[in-house]
C-alpha cells in the first residue's frame, strides 16, 4: 500500500479541488496509492474524506509539523514553499512541486526553479498534474545531498579568531 | 554671527569625526584571538530562524552566551529556539556553556506594510534596539533578515563609531535567494563585517560576498 502526502502550504484552492477530483483519485489507485492525505490550509474547497476496503483519502487543514506526514509518503506533491521542498528533500522523498499561477512573482520560486534545474524534483502546474504523475519516472530525480554547516562554522571560527 | 559660524565649524568637526570612525570601523578587521565570544542572534521569524538554528547548530559551545533577538509578533520563534537550546543543553550537559537570552523588540516591516509607515516603524525599532545593543555589547551580531536584523545591526555599527566597541557583523543570506538578494541583504552587504550567500550566482554578481556553498 503506497501514501501519498499533498501540502498546499496556507491556501491554495485550484490544488485541492484538482487532487480530490475523481480524476486524480483514479490516477492514485491505478498508479498504487491507496492511501492520500491532503494537507489543505485555509482554503475553501474542502474535500470530504472517505475509507474503503482499498482505499482512504485523509484531509485536514493544519498540524504544527509536517515532520510525521513527510515521514511515511512514498510521494510528496507540494506548493512551490521552499520550507516543504527543502523538509521533503531532506528526507529523500520523491517530490512533485506545483506551482500556483497567481503567485508567480513569489521570490520563493527562485529556490523552487533552481532545485528543478537541478534535477531534484519534478515540477509543474495544476493543470498538467495528471499528465505529469502519469508519466514521471521517479527513478530519474537525483537526490539531494545535505547542506554543510560544519564550513560555516569553520569560516567564523577563523575570522572571529577562536583559539582552538 | 560669530556664533554660527562656531557651531558650523563644531558641526563640521563632530561630521568629519563620525566619517573617520566609520572609515575605522569598516576598515579594521584585525583579528583579536581570543577563547570564547558572546553572540547575539536575530531570529527572523518562519523559515529564517530555522536556518538560522541549523546554522547556530553548528557552532562550538565558545560561541557563548547566546543572546537572542526576536520580533514581538513572532510567536513561533520562542519555542523554537527554547528546543533547540535544551537539545544542545541534553547533547553537551557541561552546563556552563548553555546560557542563552531571549529579547523582544518591535517588527520593522510587516508584510505588505507601506513605505512611509516602515521608515516610521523602522525609526521606532532603532530606538529599542540601541539601548539592547549596548547593554548586551555582543562580540559578534549573526542575523539572516527579514527587517527586524537592520536596525540591529545599524545599531551595532554605531557601537563601533562611537568607539564604545567593535561588533563583528555577519549576514547570511537565505538559501532562498539564488539570484536577487532579499531587502535587507541588499542593505546589509554595506554594513556587515561579512555577508554569506549561499548560491554561486549570487557571489558572481556581488563579488564582495563570501560563498561557502549550501550551508544550511
Amino acid at each position: 500500500m503506497k501514501c501519498v502526502f499533498v501540502t498546499v502550504g496556507t491556501s491554495f484552492n485550484e490544488l485541492n479541488e484538482r487532487m480530490s477530483a475523481q480524476e486524480s483519485l483514479c490516477i492514485f489507485k491505478s498508479l498504487g496509492y491507496s492511501r492520500p492525505t491532503l494537507q489543505i490550509g485555509r482554503g475553501t474547497v474542502v474535500p470530504e474524506p472517505f475509507s474503503t476496503e482499498f482505499f482512504t483519502l485523509d484531509v485536514y487543514r493544519y498540524k504544527d509539523s509536517l515532520q510525521e506526514d513527510l515521514q511515511r509518503p512514498d510521494l510528496v506533491i507540494s506548493h512551490a514553499g521552499a520550507g516543504s521542498c527543502l523538509e521533503t528533500l531532506e528526507k529523500g522523498k520523491a517530490l512533485v512541486v506545483v506551482i500556483n499561477e497567481k503567485l508567480m512573482n513569489n521570490h520563493q520560486l527562485e529556490l523552487a526553479k533552481q532545485l528543478h534545474k537541478e534535477g531534484h524534483f519534478f515540477y509543474c502546474t495544476c493543470s498538467m498534474l495528471p499528465g505529469l504523475l502519469q508519466s514521471m519516472e521517479l527513478s530519474t530525480l537525483k537526490c539531494y545531498p545535505p547542506g554543510q554547516p560544519e564550513k560555516f562554522s569553520a569560516f567564523l571560527d577563523k575570522v572571529v579568531g577562536l583559539q582552538k | 554671527m560669530a556664533c554660527v559660524l562656531i557651531l558650523a565649524a563644531a558641526a563640521a568637526a563632530v561630521g568629519v569625526v563620525l566619517v573617520l570612525r566609520l572609515w575605522i570601523v569598516f576598515r579594521c578587521q584585525d583579528v583579536t584571538p581570543r577563547e570564547s565570544l558572546s553572540l547575539l542572534v536575530v531570529a527572523g521569524s518562519g523559515g529564517h530562524t530555522t536556518e538560522i538554528l541549523r546554522l547556530l547548530g553548528s557552532l562550538s559551545s565558545a560561541y557563548s552566551p547566546r543572546h537572542y533577538v526576536i520580533a514581538d509578533t513572532d510567536k513561533m520563534s520562542a519555542n523554537k529556539i527554547n528546543s533547540f537550546e535544551l537539545d544542545r543543553a541534553e547533547r553537551d550537559p557541561s552546563t556552563t556553556h548553555n546560557k542563552y537570552y531571549i529579547h523582544r523588540i518591535p517588527r520593522s516591516r510587516e508584510v505588505q506594510q507601506s513605505w512611509l509607515s516602515t521608515v516610521l516603524t523602522t525609526l521606532h525599532s532603532m530606538w529599542l534596539s540601541f539601548p539592547l545593543i549596548h547593554q548586551v555589547k555582543p562580540d559578534l551580531v549573526l542575523c539572516n533578515g527579514p527587517g527586524t536584523c537592520v536596525p540591529i545591526c545599524v545599531s551595532a555599527l554605531l557601537l563601533g563609531i562611537l568607539g564604545i566597541k567593535k561588533v563583528i557583523i555577519v549576514y547570511v543570506e537565505s538559501i532562498c535567494r539564488v539570484e536577487t538578494l532579499s531587502l535587507s541583504g541588499k542593505i546589509l552587504i554595506h554594513l556587515s563585517d561579512y555577508f554569506i550567500v549561499q548560491w554561486p550566482t549570487l557571489k558572481e554578481k556581488y563579488p564582495k560576498s563570501v560563498y561557502l556553498g549550501r550551508i544550511v
